[in-house]
């Protein structure tokens, strides 16, 4: 028998609440249908009522840790191709589309799991996700990277 | 156009730098540009210059510096609006 544990790869992102509610005043629409999916949208938001920046911008640092993971080394991944997904219990979890699901595929990375969380005007996410021994992982980050 | 860049740049990258400070190849994510406010950059490029950017040119490459940006408004036939 094989026990050989896959490896964890983990990505953390924080992004300022605050930019991100000036980024939905100043561009609005073309904004949000950038960046994030209409199941995102409607998780960020009362009916008819404003949508939480804080929400969106805990989804935006999913998306980037993410990406961080996936680790594109030529084209990236639009952000629409990472989704969080908030399911029934209020839990979420992480929906890969398109080409940020072709390079998971590739690099042999998942599953992938997600944490969100804010505090003080900040909104963070911890993304981790399994990867395969053997198989082409993501190249290194740099804190430029970020 | 470059000066029409860069006050695109000073408006929405929010560097950690006076833009007196960005020459043309400056790496602006070093200068403090996040990856958000890299989005922001992007839309107020497209506003600023009548272009759209394709999915293909969206990554860090091609809002890098000054003078990579002026190479992909170039690219795309972008006038100032």
């Amino acid at each position: 028998m094989n026990h050989k544990r896959p490896d964890l790869q983990t990505a953390v992102e924080l992004v300022e609440v605050d930019a991100v509610a000036r980024a939905v005043r100043r561009f609005g629409d073309r904004y949000l249908r950038e960046v994030f999916t209409e199941h995102e949208i409607s998780c960020c938001g009362r009916r008819g009522g404003p949508l939480s920046a804080l929400q969106l911008a805990a989804r935006f640092a999913a998306k980037e840790a993410t990406l961080k993971l996936l680790g594109p080394a030529a084209g990236r991944p639009g952000w629409r191709s990472v989704e969080v997904v908030r399911l029934p219990t209020g839990a979420c979890q992480l929906r890969l589309r398109g080409a940020a699901a072709r390079l998971a595929l590739q690099r042999g990375l998942g599953p992938f799991t997600v944490s969100l969380t804010s505090e003080a005007g900040l909104a963070a996410a911890v993304v981790t996700c399994g990867s395969a021994p053997g198989t082409e992982q993501p190249r290194t980050m740099r804190s430029s990277d970020q | 156009m470059r000066e029409q860049i860069r006050a695109v740049i000073e408006q929405h990258a929010r560097l950690s730098v006076p833009i007196e400070a960005v020459d043309d190849h400056t790496d602006l994510f070093q200068a403090g540009m996040t990856s958000h406010a890299s989005v922001s950059l992007m839309l107020a490029l497209e506003e600023a210059f009548g272009v759209e950017f394709p999915e293909a040119m969206i990554r860090k490459a091609t809002f890098q510096s000054v003078a990579a940006i002026e190479q992909a408004l170039l690219e795309l036939g972008g006038v100032p609006a």
